[in-house]
């Protein structure tokens, strides 16, 4: 795996108080997006910072680009771009003299930063303080900060918190380019459902434990959650009686009947269900949804370890 | 450009937004004008040496003011940063923990020294335009003032790191800043004074003059009272300095090692931090 751009192979870190990672490994690919989930204290951000090199692992080995991130030259780090989880920039300078100023440590010019402010939305607001900025612009601020130099690796920690759904489209385009170009992009988030159509990879995280690692398709199929049919319907008793063996019924309310079946068995039951004529009057699918996945790793203990 | 350049000067541009440089400039200068004009009441207008004067109560409001302002700029350097997220940001970056305490340092001093060039050197010139009768050595006795001062200044920037680079919060930071202000601006010459009453004054000559060595502001005092000749008969320190005898020199190597020390102990401390 020498062209990974990252590969973390059985990393433990200890903190005096509690275990922050126990027994990580995992590789990525160049020019993937990843998607890191898990719980607050689950080890996402002592991952991150792993990878940064701000914290050298208790046991086990990180490399990214091929250097071990702790020990590597200063140039290394220009190919890393970095958005910390609460970041507060100082809200005396203006945007254009904040990013100025880390683009100056980075070797970039000004021109650069002008043309990353428009980037992410915020040329009109460049020479206001970043006081006056809203929540939602000091992210994206932050994001541009993240973008200078030439990242090959870009480290996002919960990067579209105060994004309206505009902005957030917006993000993801810049994050798609980015990822065409060959940046291999690591995000957390808390908004599940959005990361889905983005991400290639999702890692699940757990009380420092990797449990889950792959394509979200992958995952959800691995976790094999119920698939739950809501039918409305005149007679739920007869409906449940039509689909014994195939479907679990469960309690609904008025006129409607909730049934559980297995992924697998979805098409037989709607077959099914649509012998029962008038009897049936409507049909709603729900598939499992990538916060009902993310629960099942997250939380459910036995199932996955078993 | 080094990353310790940018760095400082960042820390210059952020003072002078929120307006650090204004008030302390404007602080010193104020309590520097109001002593040079309010003090030399008692020695009258047509004092032998005005600027003299001026340069002993400058050196005691040096004492209570610089210390008290370094350790306010300084103690939120590295903690406060690191609340802020800034700090783990920042050290993403291609520079060194150390690049970035001497990039702070740099920029710490630098605002300091503006201030209290701006503030005292206003005050002095005032005065030495004032009177004609000045000589050579009181405007050197009055540089001395200024320089020793910054040089203070920077003693306490170093330890307000020192501060910071240990402590995890910045109230705590906050907290043993002023107390260490207490402790070398008061307390310390209260005890010493104790110990001389105490003793009756039979403290062990050998000892005393290292006891006023080991406190930054008692250097600093030494040095401006007793190195010029006009400045120590108005000092009331003659005696004094008649039994101590360390030179200029030495008092100005003794706070630069003051200064070096806790600079080095932060970058030590701050190197071994884990974030």
């Amino acid at each position: 795996m020498s062209d990974a751009i990252c590969h973390v192979e059985a990393v433990v870190k200890h903190y005096p108080q509690h275990r922050a990672l126990d027994g990580v490994s995992l590789t990525l690919p160049p020019g993937i997006c990843v998607a890191l989930l898990g719980h607050n204290g689950a080890g996402k951000t002592t991952l991150m910072k792993l990878l940064l090199g701000l914290t050298r692992p208790t046991a086990g080995r990180v490399t990214v680009l091929g250097q071990n991130p702790a020990t590597a030259p200063l140039a290394f780090r220009r190919q890393i771009g970095f958005l910390p989880e609460n970041v507060i920039f100082h809200d005396e300078l203006t945007g254009i003299d904040t990013l100025t100023y880390y683009a100056r440590l980075k070797g970039e010019a000004r021109e650069r930063c002008v043309q990353l402010l428009a980037q992410v939305g915020l040329a009109e607001a460049a020479k206001r303080r970043v006081k006056t900025y809203s929540k939602g612009m000091r992210q994206r601020l932050g994001l541009a900060q993240a973008l200078l130099g030439q990242p090959r690796l870009l480290l996002l920690d919960e990067p579209t918190t105060g994004l309206d759904p505009m902005l957030r489209q917006e993000f993801y385009r810049i994050i798609q380019a980015l990822r065409n170009q060959g940046v291999t992009v690591m995000l957390s988030s808390h908004l599940l459902t959005e990361l889905e159509a983005q991400t290639d990879l999702a890692i699940i995280l757990r009380a420092g434990k990797l449990v889950a690692c792959g394509s979200l398709s992958a995952l959800r199929e691995q976790a094999n959650l119920p698939v739950c049919l809501q039918v409305t319907t005149t007679d739920p008793e007869k409906v449940t009686q039509h689909l014994a063996g195939l479907a679990v019924a469960k309690p609904g309310t008025m006129g409607q009947a909730v049934f559980v079946c297995a992924v697998s068995g979805k098409m037989a039951t709607l077959r099914r269900l649509a012998l029962l004529g008038e009897l049936v009057q409507d049909v709603e699918i729900q598939m499992p949804s990538l916060d009902d996945v993310y629960l099942h790793f997250g939380q459910d203990q036995e199932v996955n370890e078993a | 450009m080094s990353p310790v350049i940018i760095i400082a000067g960042k820390e210059v541009r952020d003072s002078i937004r929120n307006r650090w440089v204004v008030s302390a400039t404007l602080l010193l200068a104020g309590l520097a004008f109001s002593l040079a004009f309010l003090g030399s009441a008692p020695t009258g207008g047509s004092a032998a040496e005005p600027l003299a004067v001026v340069v002993v109560s400058l050196a005691s409001l040096t004492i209570f003011l610089v210390p008290l302002i370094a350790l306010m700029l300084a103690y939120d350097a590295l903690v406060g940063e690191a609340e802020r997220g800034t700090l783990l940001l920042l050290l993403t970056y291609p520079v060194t923990k150390g690049q970035v305490l001497l990039g702070k340092f740099v920029g710490h001093l630098a605002v300091l020294s503006l201030a209290i060039v701006l503030g005292y050197g206003a005050a002095g010139v005032a005065v030495g335009m004032g009177t004609e009768n000045v000589n050579a050595q009181s405007w050197q006795a009055f540089g001395a003032l200024i320089g020793s001062s910054i040089l203070l200044g920077g003693v306490f920037i170093a330890i307000a790191y020192l501060i910071s680079a240990i402590v995890r919060e910045r109230g705590a930071a906050a907290g043993i800043a002023i107390g260490i202000w207490l402790l070398c601006v008061v307390l310390y010459d209260m005890g010493l004074l104790g110990v001389l009453v105490a003793t009756k004054g039979q403290i062990h000559e050998n000892l005393f003059p290292w006891l006023l060595i080991a406190n930054p502001t008692d250097i600093f005092r030494l040095f401006n009272l007793t190195a010029f000749d006009n400045v120590r008969t108005f000092s009331g320190l003659a005696g004094l300095s008649g039994q101590v005898k360390f030179s200029s020199t030495f008092l100005v190597f003794s706070l630069l090692t003051w200064m070096l020390l806790p600079l080095l102990g932060a970058v030590i401390v701050f190197r071994k931090r884990e974030l």
